[in-house]
């Protein structure tokens, strides 16, 4: 009992709810690529061991999946925090934004630059409960700031929007090199 | 003499003196929104000063890297949450001051003291530059593929309390950036027969996912908040008197942070601890710390702000950064084919300079800047956290995509925001992430080239700064098996407790 004691005292750690969740999936994780160390690298007979394409990867997994057992074991010994399940769902309110974020580099060669920020942020700012007219402005205002410091004076290789087509002659081309 | 006059003459050009003043003045500003910090800057940044000629875009992002600190120090003060992460012993002494209505003075103090770690960093290096010269060239495959073991070594044991954590992360690093074409077999690795994977994990793509995209999304998730500071009234020039009062902790903390900004894979955390506490450990009156001692305020800024200038030598040097930032860096130089190593110290000694004094000019704008703008900048911390979210979402667009238009780029950078959303929500740290990939890819290279020379394992160390580096990874191994058993036999006698675990700190 005193062994288990103090093997438990040695891996505790100060933790926050969830953790056990994430140390399952990252071990589960690093055992996968474990596995297909065989048929993803390559070990050309001759040369040296340590030059071997497999070499490095081989090294991190298997680094990659002590650790993690370490991990998890630590983990394990340590006493239940409640609210992991509540934890993995604020992790995953976080796929609406990578998605917001996808769309908004999907739209953009369409689009252009400037709307498609301008609307973006709008968007954004009304769908996280940002109503009054004050803050919109303010959004609209600093996503055209940030278009134009990046596009027009720092010049970054963003695409024209194809809807800059239909513009006039005049802004069309204004449109395409600056916005 | 001669070297330091043409690196002067390197600077003065318009660009150069613009993207100084655009990277010292942002880098003071970002540094004082909590929730934006130097990283994410530094991660937005980075594909626009590919545009840039190696000096520009270098002196942009060192004034942002150098002056981050400075700035980030004003809400640490002020409303007891530090603008960047290093500036989170800072709210120890700082706070209790405001809160005895000593807010000036306590910013004043932070401002002073953080100048003089700058330039304390700066000056050492100048005068070490000479040395450096002549031991860089020491270094061939075998001493630096050591040096970067040793970097990853130190990375994870510098995580106390989550060297498991630390550990996996860092493998998982090295691990990516093995992914795709094996440039010397030509051999496939880990491509799953996908040919988006063929080309590898960019360290770019990672570095805006983790820092930038996961922060946005932090941001977004938790609950909204705008921070109030109230506006200050006075100079701000006192603090330099009380900061000579205290020459000891001064010159010690600064001495700490130009040591703990050499060693890769320390950073300016660990340096903030250690001359934290040295001073504590030293002061007549350690009671007072943690409760508004200006000594606790003058070790930790002194000594985070000494980093940034030490973290640029085995960067130069050797070509192996020692943090986060420096990695970030370390991509601007590899896009212009200026290979950062030995042969930059012995051939560019006047570019290596004209860093330097970049470095030494941003620590006297930024403390002019301060002295004039700090009401202002209490402004700025009030800008609402969700609103910060969506407008660092945009700007982690541009990162990613300016990089080469690319859609694959956004989905695995979005993916590791999600990673690094995760990774901060439960306190895990991202940088072993970036370090592994940038001093992987260093080990790879390092130890292949090497292997033309070594036909059994002593030769790898053979040589006498192999052999000492050898030595640094054995002591620094030893050294943490001590201290975790030390620390295991004091605890085993407290295990009996009624207390709840948690609640201990452990």
């Amino acid at each position: 009992m005193v062994r288990y004691k103090t093997f438990k005292a040695l891996f505790q750690r100060n933790r926050r709810p969830g953790d056990i969740v994430f140390a399952w999936v990252f071990l589960a994780f690093a055992l996968f690529l474990l596995w297909n160390l065989p048929t993803q690298t390559a070990a050309p007979s001759g040369g040296k061991f340590v030059a071997q394409p497999r070499f490095w990867p081989a090294v991190s997994l298997i680094g990659m999946a002590v650790f993690a057992v370490l991990h998890l074991v630590g983990s394990a010994v340590s006493e239940r925090l409640y609210g992991r399940w509540r934890e993995v769902l604020t992790w995953a309110r976080s796929l609406e934004f990578a998605g917001w974020f996808i769309g908004y580099a999907v739209v953009v060669p369409y689009v252009g630059y400037l709307p498609s920020t301008v609307i973006l942020a709008l968007i954004l700012l009304v769908r996280l409960g940002y109503g009054g007219r004050k803050t919109l402005g303010w959004g609209a205002v600093a996503a055209i700031a940030i278009v134009v410091l990046f596009k027009s004076f720092l010049q970054v290789k963003l695409p024209a929007g194809a809807v800059y087509e239909y513009l006039p002659d005049g802004l069309r081309q204004f449109m395409m090199i600056y916005l | 003499m001669d070297t330091l006059l043409s690196g002067a003459e390197l600077l003065m050009r318009l660009d150069v003196v613009v993207a100084l003043l655009i990277g010292s003045i942002g880098g003071v500003i970002i540094g004082a929104i909590p929730g934006v910090g130097p990283a994410v800057a530094i991660a937005i940044l980075l594909p626009a000063t590919f545009a840039f000629e190696p000096i520009v875009g270098l002196t942009m992002l060192l004034g942002i890297y150098g002056s981050s600190m400075y700035g980030g120090a004003l809400p640490a003060v002020l409303i007891n949450t530090p603008g960047t992460a290093v500036n989170a012993l800072t709210t120890y002494d700082g706070y209790p001051m405001t809160q005895r209505g000593e807010a000036r003075r306590a910013l004043s103090i932070a401002y002073s003291a953080s100048f003089c770690g700058g330039v304390f960093g700066i000056l050492c290096l100048i005068f070490l530059s000479p040395v450096l010269a002549v031991v860089a060239p020491m270094f061939g495959s075998r001493e630096i593929f050591l040096a970067a073991l040793l970097g990853i070594i130190l990375v994870i044991l510098a995580h106390r309390g989550q060297v498991f954590a630390a550990g996996m992360l860092a493998m998982f690093g090295i691990f990516l950036q093995t992914v795709g074409l094996d440039a010397v077999t030509y051999t496939r690795r880990f491509t799953f027969d996908m040919t988006w994977l063929a080309s590898g994990v960019n360290l770019i793509v990672v570095v805006l996912g983790l820092f930038a995209l996961s922060q946005a999304f932090l941001l977004l998730v938790e609950k909204d908040s705008s921070p109030k500071a109230q506006p200050l009234d006075g100079s701000l020039t006192s603090g330099f008197k009380e900061v000579a009062r205290h020459k000891r902790v001064t010159a010690s903390s600064s001495g700490i942070g130009v040591l703990m900004g050499m060693i890769p894979g320390v950073g300016e955390f660990t340096a903030q601890f250690l001359s934290y506490t040295y001073a504590q450990k030293t002061s007549k009156t350690p009671e007072e710390f943690g409760k508004g001692a200006p000594e606790g305020l003058i070790a930790s800024e002194a000594s985070n702000n000494a980093v940034p200038a030490a973290a640029m030598i085995p960067l130069l040097a050797l070509g192996i950064p020692g943090e986060a930032l420096t990695a970030m860096m370390l991509s601007v130089f590899y896009v212009h084919n200026v290979i950062p190593g030995p042969a930059l110290f012995q051939n560019q000694l006047d570019f290596v300079y004209a860093l330097y004094i970049a470095l030494l000019l941003l620590n006297v704008i930024v403390i002019v800047f301060l002295m004039v703008s700090t009401n202002l900048l209490t402004k700025i911390i009030r800008i609402p956290t969700r609103f910060l979210g969506v407008m660092i979402l945009i700007l982690s667009f541009v990162g990613v995509y300016s990089l080469r238009n690319s859609l694959t780029d956004c989905m695995i950078a979005a993916g590791f925001g999600v990673f690094g959303l995760i990774l901060k929500r439960l306190n895990l740290p991202i940088v072993p992430i970036i370090l592994g990939m940038v001093l992987g890819g260093i080990m790879e290279v390092k130890l292949r080239s090497a292997m033309a020379r070594v036909k059994t394992p002593f030769d790898m160390i053979d040589r006498p700064i192999a052999f000492l580096l050898f030595l640094g990874i054995l002591l620094v191994i030893g050294l943490h098996i001590r201290t975790v058993i030390k620390e295991h036999r004091a605890r085993e006698e407290e295990t009996d407790h009624d207390m709840h675990n948690t609640h201990m700190g452990q």
